[in-house]
């Protein structure tokens, strides 16, 4: 099968239960939210597919082969990649910089020494295809900690989207975003590509509902129901979860 | 375009005009020559990748020893010599770097530590090879390039040693603008971004350490080849310390700060030392304090924090 295709996952820190038995389907095109309270173990389960976190059970196969055995870089060269809920850029160097290097280490170029990294006339259009794309134009060559947070938001979508990936996994790419600007992140997101997969962690229902066809819903590490976005709308238990919980 | 090569052209006629105006202090201008190889290939490691290290004092003695033992019983020629030294400084890096990368923060600087201890035991003890504490003698390098026979006065081991400083200096130049420079950068920036980039940041930290070893190995070889004398004193900890602290002094990660750094440091030790033998560590002291509180970023950072705080950019004063 193409795409990602989990069964039974499973992960325990100590005695905590984090993920239990998860089964989760991903196809090329997909667009799916995982959403669920604090702590329900989004975060665990996006680190579990892309081989940050080691699974306690279950099994987790990307385009029909095992993934288990592969680190969380190798995961990336097989196509599987994600941003991260605490934004994680290279703050010194500048946003052009910044994408430069995921295109270099895709094209296995990273390791070169006696050529200037910005020498290659491919590579540097594409990282200009890049900030384009979400609109970095102006603050191409000024340092991302010189950037106002949600453009940094921007800045970590389009670093794992220059990996070129098959899977996307966006670990909350609206948090902090003032809600003036989640625009600018829910039209970056419909800006990606048709045959990328992306699985969307999000608390923002705005953003949700805006760009996922398919909604998953955890709980305590488990799978509470699946399913369109009318239906979780509707769905009472979703609906009691969210009026009493932290997140409206 | 001509901007940059204006640096390294200032470089060149500072050396030069050092040797016209100081010509009977040749054999210091010599050792800060060296120091400045060393220095720089702690900001290779340091500057560039990150990796904090106490201890590359210890691929600076191996090159050392190497490099003495290779022109004992080997070959005396002095670029062989310095390629046996680069060698030596670069495999005792991958070797330990082996173990020591897969550690960070004060794990990995004691472990540093530790290496450039043993090595120094293995030297102390190995006496029938090293010469044990009286050091290692009898080095005669022959002539550089089969030309430059090494003189009484140093005139050729200044000039060897500033052309191969020079060499070293610009292959780090031409190595940071690169593709693997740039990823050095980045995993100093963010270890855990460039593994989700795909990068073996264990790997890529190796080869940065190893080459750091090679070059810091080429020091080591200078300094056997130019003073013909190799003591355990080149694995001690007190090297690997001054060399960070003249390079905090300079700055790190911009090459530029490694050399100003370096001269700074051995020009104020020279003098403080000469006029007050007992007290020359206090104004070391306060230079490396008021670096630290009023140029953070190192003194070649100077230009760059005036013209900030002149504009009354957003980093003035922080
Ligand atoms: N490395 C770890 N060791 C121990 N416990 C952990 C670890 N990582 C996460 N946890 C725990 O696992 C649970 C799930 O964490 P996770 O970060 O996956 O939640 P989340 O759904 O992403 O929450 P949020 O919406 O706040 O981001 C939490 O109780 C957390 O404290
Ligand atoms: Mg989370």
């Amino acid at each position: 099968m193409q795409g990602l295709e989990v069964r039974g996952l499973s992960k325990r820190f100590g005695g905590l239960v984090v993920s239990e038995n998860i089964d989760f389907d991903l196809p090329p095109g997909a667009r799916k939210a995982l959403i669920g309270p604090n702590g329900a173990g989004k975060s665990t389960f996006a680190n579990l597919v892309t081989g940050i976190l080691s699974p306690s059970g279950g099994t987790i196969r990307f385009d029909g082969q095992d993934v288990a055995g592969l680190n969380e870089a190798q995961r990336v060269k097989r196509g599987i990649a994600k941003t991260f809920q605490i934004t994680t850029l290279f703050p010194r160097l500048t946003v052009r910089e910044n994408l430069r290097l995921p295109v270099l280490e895709r094209e296995g170029q990273g390791t070169r020494m006696f050529r200037r990294a910005s020498g290659n006339a491919e590579i540097e259009a594409e990282v200009t295809a890049l900030i384009d794309q979400f609109d970095l134009g102006p603050l191409a060559d000024r340092p991302v900690l010189d950037l106002a947070y949600g453009q940094q938001r921007l800045v970590e979508m389009a670093l794992s989207l220059a990996l070129k990936p098959r899977l996307l996994i966006l670990d909350e790419p609206a948090a902090g975003v003032p809600s003036s600007e989640t625009h600018l992140i829910i039209e970056a997101i419909e800006r990606l590509p048709d045959d990328l997969a992306v699985l969307v962690i999000e608390h923002d229902m705005d953003l949700v509902f805006r760009v996922a066809r398919s909604i998953v819903v955890l709980v305590q590490g488990r799978i509470l129901t699946e399913g369109t976005p009318e239906e979780i709308a509707n769905n009472a238990q979703v609906r009691e979860l969210y009026l009493g919980g932290a997140h409206g | 375009m001509a901007v940059r090569f204006l640096p390294p052209l200032l470089m060149l006629l500072a050396a030069v005009a050092a040797y016209f105006l100081f010509p009977y202090n040749l054999a210091f201008l010599t050792r800060i020559v060296i120091m400045v190889v060393l220095v720089l290939s702690l900001d290779l490691v340091l500057g560039f990748a990150g990796i904090a290290t106490l201890g590359q004092a210890a691929m600076y003695g191996a090159g050392a020893y190497a490099a003495g033992l290779f022109a004992i019983h080997v070959w005396a020629d002095p670029v062989a010599g310095l390629v046996a030294g680069a060698l030596a400084g670069a495999v005792l890096a991958a070797l330990s770097g082996a173990v020591l990368m897969r550690t960070q923060g004060l794990t990995l600087i004691m472990l540093t530590i530790a290496v450039a201890q043993i090595c120094a035991e293995i030297a102390n003890r190995a006496r029938g090879v090293t010469g044990g504490a009286d050091g290692l003698r009898g080095i005669r390098p022959g002539k550089v390039l089969g030309v430059w026979e090494f003189d009484f006065i140093g005139i050729t081991g200044y000039w060897y040693a500033l052309a191969v400083m020079l060499l070293v200096f610009a292959v780090l130049a031409i190595l940071g603008r690169s593709p693997f420079g740039l990823s050095l950068r980045g995993i100093h920036e963010s270890p855990a971004r460039m593994e989700a980039i795909g990068v073996s940041v264990y790997r890529r930290r190796l080869a940065a350490y190893t080459l750091g070893g090679g070059i810091a190995g080429i020091a080591g070889a200078l300094t056997a080849q130019i003073t013909q004398l190799v003591s355990l004193e080149t694995f001690s900890f007190s090297l690997s310390a001054e060399a960070l602290i003249m390079l905090i002094l300079g700055g790190t990660g911009r090459l530029y700060g490694a050399v100003l750094g370096t001269v700074i440091f051995m020009a104020v030790h020279h003098v403080a030392a000469a006029n007050d033998p007992f007290n020359w560590l206090f104004v070391i002291g306060a230079l490396v304090l008021a670096v630290v509180f009023f140029l953070p970023a190192g003194i070649a950072h100077l230009p760059t924090s005036l013209k900030r705080l002149s504009k009354g950019g957003r980093h003035a004063g922080s």
